[in-house]
């Protein structure tokens, strides 16, 4: 049985025996040393084999690194064995909250299962053991692949073309952002064109994103049913416009019920449509933003397509364009050089390659706006979302998104009586509840009940956003967890809810369970302590 | 709650104590309160100028990063210095040593569109 099986009685945390009562409740207290104090001298996790006679050889007469740019002493780094190493980062991964130990609702991310095909593939040789410089002939089974995926995220989104370089979510948004500067430039409206409208639904990057590119943003509210408030962005579009940003479903986890009208307002006024696709995951199948009008999306492939989300991922933001801002995607493209398109594709669906196909790079974009990304971006991602997307098939796309909004609508209903819900209508894959009668009643913050639900060895639902919404919490379940968890988690959110009415200094005090109780994060935000110093080093300094 | 009744407010929970044609801005014990612990504040140049319900600067808190809007419009002629080390201030004492800038008002009747202490305790309660 798993760690993550057995929440018992005595460890409500679920983290198994290794981490019960070793330091409930207190901050002060070291769970796990950092790996430089678990260090002594002379110890390797690996040692190499001497220099053969043939490597002597041949580094005759080769350059070496010049006196002045070698070191003077060799770099402190932590020196243990293989297996202190592995017990170190095992233990770390346990002490932390994870989709694959515990269920992890944190509304807006998609943390969704990752299932284990994704890591087979990636780590097939033909793919793990490819150079982003490798020639083209060398390449031609990475530059397919790339060529596929692009393919069929154009099929999913309805946009006309894909560039897979950004490396994440709001590097697709600057992509993008990018784009639509370009194209107004190109029709002479680049400096009438100052201000992107954003509405306060949005991700928190939209702004950042136009903010970045030079533009002035713009937020536009929402009406009382959590959609757009059409009469204002009718209001605030004109020939100063230079796009919309749209969170689609929104961070309300609400679909956008008068969409077709928001686009036509935008195009209308001659100004860019832009959909965050980050929410992609509740209307996959459903919904295609480029068929309905919009220019540009990004999608998260941490997020919708299950590569790995956290803890540095690296994420995955390609970015899918219409028409309009086709020219202007970033090079270089993979493309088939030769061969037929439906051929190729046919071959791939069926486990075949495609004799005479040839796979390029197309460099030649006269009006991209340049590389986003070195080499294609982060490649690794690309194969495990394409995995992803061909393990599960057009229907079992359709089958996730309508999961994870039944997953989120169940909770929806499940829990109302227990928290307010400032909107309170059929939602997509997320639900937003408010913690404000908690607060009002008992002076117990959603903070308190997010670190509460830890003691429960569950992962908190995201807290505080959207802005909009007082004292929120944010819950996305996603599709992959079963019945019984999401049951549990209303029963667990029920418990906290009646604990906060009987004993509210109690859930303040939480969480107890955790191998460290509430941390102070005024205190580390204010005064980070980000170094770990050596005996003899002048100071454990911290960058004031 | 109650405010001090020597400043007006705005509904984006700033506060403006005039002195003449000078005037002091900060933020309002309920906007701190809502905010949490403050950990970052960004603040503009003396010298740059204010427009009246326009964002002037950036504040960070452990729970989010919120915009700020000035209440007034005019030139700023000073900033709070010492919130750069110790944005503490705003939550220990909002409407004294976390005051964050002096600005010359270019329009004093603007002051008159504000909100009374009574009427922004209605509105906040």
């Amino acid at each position: 049985m798993s760690v993550a099986d057995a929440p018992g009685v005595h460890d409500p945390s679920g983290r198994g025996s290794a981490f019960s009562g070793a330091t409930g409740g207190t901050s002060e207290s070291v769970v796990e040393p950092l790996v430089f104090e678990r260090s002594r001298p002379g110890r390797r996790a690996v040692r190499f084999p001497a220099a053969s006679e043939r490597a002597r050889a041949a580094a005759i007469g080769q350059p070496v690194v010049p006196e002045f740019a070698r070191r003077a002493a060799a770099p402190g780094l932590p020196e243990l064995s293989e297996l202190e190493l592995l017990r170190h980062y095992n233990r770390l991964a346990h002490l932390n909250q994870a989709i694959d130990l515990n269920f992890y609702p944190l509304g807006s991310c998609t943390m969704k299962y990752n299932p284990k095909v994704n890591e087979w593939a990636a780590a097939l040789p033909g793919l793990a053991d490819s150079h982003p410089f490798d020639p083209e002939p060398l390449a031609q089974g990475s530059l397919e692949l790339m060529w596929l995926l692009a393919e069929l995220l154009e099929d999913i989104s309805g946009f006309c073309a894909v560039s897979l370089q950004p490396a994440a979510g709001a590097h697709g948004e600057l992509t993008g952002m990018l784009m639509t500067r370009a194209f107004h430039r190109d029709n002479g409206e680049g400096e009438q064109r100052r201000k992107v409208l954003v509405p306060d639904s949005a991700h928190g990057t939209n702004p950042a994103t136009a903010t970045m590119v030079g533009y002035e943003t713009v937020t536009i509210p929402s009406n009382q049913r959590g959609g757009i408030d059409l009469g204002a962005l009718r209001g605030a579009l004109g020939p100063d416009v230079a796009a919309l940003m749209i969170t689609n479903p929104s961070t309300l986890g609400i679909f956008e019920d008068q969409i077709d009208q928001v686009v036509a307002a935008v195009r209308e006024a001659g100004a860019i449509a832009y959909m965050d696709g980050a929410n992609l995951n509740a209307i996959l199948g459903r919904f295609r933003p480029g068929a309905a009008g919009f220019d540009v999306m990004h999608f998260n492939l941490h997020k919708t397509f299950s590569t790995p989300h956290g803890g540095g991922g690296p994420g995955a933001g390609p970015v899918g364009v219409g028409e309009r801002l086709e020219p202007y995607l970033p090079a270089p493209i993979p493309v088939l050089a030769e061969g037929d398109p439906a051929e190729v594709r046919a071959n791939a669906w069926a486990g075949r390659s495609t004799p005479g196909a040839r796979f390029a790079l197309d460099a030649d974009r006269p009006r991209s706006i340049g590389k986003v990304r070195s080499c294609h971006g982060n490649f690794g991602m690309f194969v495990r979302a394409y995995t992803y997307i061909r393990s599960n098939g057009g229907p079992g796309l359709r089958t996730i998104s309508e999961d994870a909004v039944l997953a989120a609508n169940y909770l929806r209903v499940r829990l109302r009586d227990a928290y307010d819900l400032p909107y309170d209508r059929p939602n997509k894959h997320e639900v937003v509840f408010s913690g404000r009668r908690q607060k009002r009643e008992h002076g117990v913050s959603t903070l308190d009940i997010a670190k509460a639900v830890l003691d429960h060895g569950m992962h908190p639902p995201t807290i505080y956003f959207p802005l909009i919404v007082e004292e929120a919490m944010l819950i996305e379940p996603t599709e992959t967890e079963s019945l019984e968890t999401l049951d549990r988690f209303v029963s667990v959110m029920h418990d906290i809810a009646g604990q906060v009415a009987a004993d509210p200094d109690s859930v303040r005090r939480a969480p107890v369970t955790t191998p460290v109780g509430r941390l102070d994060e005024a205190a580390a935000a204010r005064r980070p302590d980000l170094r770990w110093a050596h005996d003899g080093d002048e100071e454990t300094a911290s960058p004031a | 709650m109650s405010y001090p009744d020597d400043a007006v407010y705005s509904r984006e929970h700033e506060w403006v104590r005039a002195d003449g044609d000078l005037a002091t801005v900060g933020i309002t014990s309920f906007a701190a309160d809502e905010l949490g612990d403050i950990v970052y504040v960004e603040l503009p140049e003396v010298g740059s100028v204010l427009t009246q319900f326009a964002t002037f600067g950036v504040i960070e808190s452990v729970k989010a990063v919120s915009d700020l809007y000035a209440p007034v419009s005019g030139n700023v002629v000073e900033v709070n210095d010492a919130l750069r080390d110790a944005p503490e201030l705003l939550n220990s004492d909002p409407f004294g040593e976390g005051w964050i800038l002096r600005v010359e008002l270019s329009d004093p009747g603007q002051l008159d569109t504000l909100l009374s202490a009574a009427a922004y305790a209605a509105e906040t309660n």
